[in-house]
C-alpha cells in the first residue's frame, strides 16, 4: 500500500466545499489551460481586441491577441473593421510583425501570398505554372480556390468606441453576452463620445491569467494591499459601494463612492499600509475632478470575462487586457484613454493619475507582485486550495465590498463551461 | 560646445545618479533634480507615435519625493538589486539664456535586475534624453526622459531607473 504523502492532485477533485475554495491545479496545469483557451477564449465569448479610435482610417491596422492566438484589426475602406487571425493560409506564418500600421492589402512574404483587408486571398505568385522551352512548369491544380484559402475572420462587435471579437460565428451578440446590468456601466464609460488614446503600458505577469481576473473581482484586497487607496479614502471597506454581475455570475462591476479616507479604527486598525500621517507632496497626484458621466461613483471597475477590465478609477480611465502566454504567465496590456473633448486641463490630469496605475504605480504594481507570489504558492503545493469565504459562501450582488462573492460567482461559471 | 571641465561635471552626474539608484540610497534621488524639475519613465512605442503617456510621469521634486515615500513605505514588493551600466553621455546642444547655462545630452542605459533567488537579467534598456542646468550646488536635471526598448515590463519597475 503507498501511503507516501505527496502535494500532487492524484486525481484532482474539486474541493467538497464548492465555490468558496480553488484548488491550485486549476491554476497549474497545461491541459487545463488549453481547454480553458478553447472553451473560454475562442468559444463562446466575446474577447476584447481593440479601440476603435487606434484604427480611424482606412487601411490603418493594429496586431493584437486573442488567448493565444495572433490577430489584426484593421480598418477596411468602406469604414467597417475586420479582424482576421495572423497566420498565413499557405505555410502558417504569423505573417504580420508591425505592431500597426497602414496596408491597402495584407502579404506573407515567404511565397507572397496575397489577402485583401478582409482575408480573402487574391493571388499567389506562380498559380498558372512558369512558361519555360514553351511548357508550363508547376502551377496550382485547376480545382485550386483561392475563396477556399483565405484568412480565418473573427465575427466583430463594436460598441461605443470599443472592438470585441470572437472565433466562433455562433456567439450570441455582445449586448446578450455583456447582459443588461454590465452593459449599463459599460456604457457608462463608452457613452458614445470620440476616445482619444493617450498610450500603453505592458508587463509580464508570472502568474496564471485567472489572477487578474480575480484580483479586479476582490474588493477585499484593494484598502488593505493599497496604501493610497486605504490611506486617501479611495478604496476601502467604508465607502459607499456596490458589487453587481451579469445573469451567470462571469461578468462583474465593482462601484465605489471614495470616502473621507482619514482614521476609521474598524476600517484601518491595524493595517499596515494605513500610514495615518501620510501626505502627499505634490497635490497634482491627486487632483480629482468629478466628471458629469460618472453619475455618482468615484470608481467603477468592470471585469468581462475572460479578456479585459474596463478601469474608472477617479479621473484615470484604461482598458487592460489579458492576453495569456501559457498556464502560469500572461501579458497585460494597458490602454490609457481619454475623450476627444477633453480640456488640456483634464488631459494633463487623466496623465498625471495615471502614476497611481499600470506596471510601476503606486497602486497597481503591488498586484502583479501578489499575482506573482500566488502563483509560486500554487506550484509549491498544487493539491492544495485557497480559501474564498469572506461574506459567506454564497453568491450575489451586494451593497458593501467586504465580500469575495464575485470569485465566487467566476468559478461557478468556470466550473460550468468547464465540465470540473 | 562645453569645455572639459563641464563635460567631467556632466560624467560625474551620470555617474552620481547611477549609483544612487543602484545602492538604495533613494532620499538622495531627487537631489538630482531642480524644484520643478520632472522625471519621466515612457516605453518607447508611446515615445515614438507621439502618445503622451508614460510608465511614470513625474512631474516636480515634491512628486519625485513622493515616488521615494512610495518605494520606502507604501509599495509591497519583492527585493531585488538594480545595476546600471550607463554609456557616455553624449551633448546635443549647449544654450545659454536667461537661466544660465543649459545643457541637452542623451546617454544609453541598462538596468540589471538580480532577484534574491534569482539569476541577473536586463531589466530596462533605453536611453537619458537629459536637459540639465547649473546651479550653485552644481549641475542639477530640468528634466530627464528615460526612453525604453523593454516595452514588456518584467512584471513591475519599483525603483528609480
Amino acid at each position: 500500500m503507498n501511503t507516501t504523502h505527496t502535494v500532487f492532485p492524484q486525481p484532482p477533485e474539486w474541493p467538497a466545499e464548492g465555490n468558496s475554495r480553488i484548488p491550485f491545479w486549476a491554476y497549474t496545469r497545461d491541459d487545463l489551460h488549453r481547454k480553458e483557451l478553447d472553451r473560454l477564449f475562442y468559444n463562446g465569448h466575446w474577447c476584447y481586441v481593440g479601440l476603435e479610435a487606434e484604427i480611424p482610417q482606412p487601411g490603418d491596422f493594429r496586431r493584437t491577441v486573442i488567448g493565444e492566438r495572433s490577430v489584426i484589426m484593421v480598418r477596411d475602406t468602406d469604414g467597417s473593421i475586420n479582424v482576421v487571425e495572423n497566420l498565413c493560409a499557405h505555410r502558417g506564418l504569423r505573417f504580420c510583425r508591425e505592431r500597426h500600421g497602414k496596408r491597402k492589402d495584407f502579404f506573407c512574404p515567404y511565397h507572397q501570398w496575397n489577402y485583401s483587408l478582409k482575408g480573402d486571398l487574391q493571388g499567389v505568385p506562380f498559380r498558372r505554372g512558369v512558361k519555360q522551352d514553351g511548357k508550363d512548369n508547376g502551377g496550382m491544380p485547376k480545382d485550386f480556390k483561392l475563396e477556399d484559402h483565405g484568412l480565418t475572420r473573427l465575427k466583430v462587435a463594436t460598441r461605443g468606441g470599443v472592438v470585441f471579437a470572437s472565433f466562433d460565428h455562433e456567439v450570441e451578440s455582445l449586448e446578450d453576452f455583456l447582459g443588461p446590468t454590465i452593459l449599463f456601466y459599460f456604457d457608462r464609460v463608452f457613452n458614445g463620445r470620440k476616445l482619444k488614446v493617450l498610450g500603453y503600458r505592458r508587463q509580464r505577469i508570472p502568474g496564471n491569467w485567472k489572477l487578474m481576473q480575480e484580483n479586479i473581482k476582490d474588493p477585499y484586497h484593494p484598502g488593505l494591499l493599497h496604501t493610497w487607496f486605504s490611506t486617501f479614502g479611495l478604496w476601502r471597506a467604508d465607502n459607499k459601494s456596490e458589487l453587481k454581475m451579469d445573469a451567470h455570475f462571469r461578468h462583474a462591476a465593482m462601484i465605489s463612492t471614495r470616502g473621507q479616507g482619514g482614521k476609521n479604527e474598524d476600517v484601518v486598525g491595524g493595517v499596515d499600509s494605513f500610514k495615518e500621517a501620510m501626505q502627499v507632496n505634490d497635490p497634482r497626484l491627486l487632483d480629482i475632478v468629478p466628471e458629469p458621466w460618472w453619475g455618482g461613483p468615484t470608481a467603477v471597475m468592470t471585469t468581462i470575462f475572460p479578456s479585459v477590465i474596463i478601469q474608472q478609477q477617479v479621473n484615470s480611465v484604461s482598458t487592460r487586457h489579458i492576453q495569456p502566454n501559457g498556464h502560469g504567465s500572461f501579458d497585460f496590456v494597458w490602454t490609457h484613454f481619454g475623450f476627444e473633448d477633453d480640456s488640456p486641463e483634464m488631459e494633463q490630469r487623466r496623465l498625471i493619475q495615471a502614476n497611481l496605475f499600470g506596471p510601476a504605480g503606486f497602486v497597481s504594481a503591488d498586484d502583479g507582485e501578489v499575482i506573482e507570489w500566488s502563483q509560486e504558492g500554487f506550484e509549491q503545493k498544487p493539491a492544495h486550495r485557497s480559501v474564498i469565504e469572506m461574506g459567506g459562501h454564497d453568491i450575489g450582488d451586494t451593497d458593501h465590498m467586504v465580500t469575495e462573492t464575485l470569485i465566487r460567482g467566476m468559478y461557478a461559471y468556470w466550473r460550468k463551461v468547464m465540465g470540473e | 560646445m562645453i569645455d572639459f571641465k563641464t563635460y567631467f561635471e556632466l560624467l560625474n552626474l551620470y555617474s552620481d545618479y547611477a549609483m544612487v539608484c543602484d545602492s538604495a540610497e533613494w532620499e538622495k534621488w531627487p537631489e538630482f533634480f531642480i524644484e520643478d524639475g520632472c522625471y519621466r519613465l515612457q516605453p518607447r512605442e508611446n515615445h515614438d507615435s507621439g502618445l503622451p503617456l508614460c510608465l511614470l510621469a513625474l512631474e516636480s521634486k515634491a512628486m519625485i519625493r513622493d515616488r521615494v515615500y512610495g518605494v520606502k513605505e507604501t509599495m509591497y514588493h519583492d527585493p531585488y538589486y538594480q545595476r546600471h551600466v550607463v554609456g557616455t553621455p553624449r551633448v546635443i546642444s549647449v544654450a545659454r539664456d536667461l537661466y544660465g547655462e543649459r545643457i541637452v545630452s542623451e546617454a544609453n542605459y541598462v538596468v540589471i535586475r538580480t532577484k534574491l533567488d534569482g539569476e541577473s537579467t536586463v531589466y530596462n534598456a533605453g536611453y537619458y534624453h537629459d536637459e540639465i542646468v547649473r546651479t550653485p550646488e552644481g549641475l542639477k536635471l530640468r528634466s530627464r526622459l528615460c526612453v525604453y526598448d523593454t516595452e514588456m515590463i518584467a512584471n513591475s519597475i519599483i525603483y528609480p531607473i
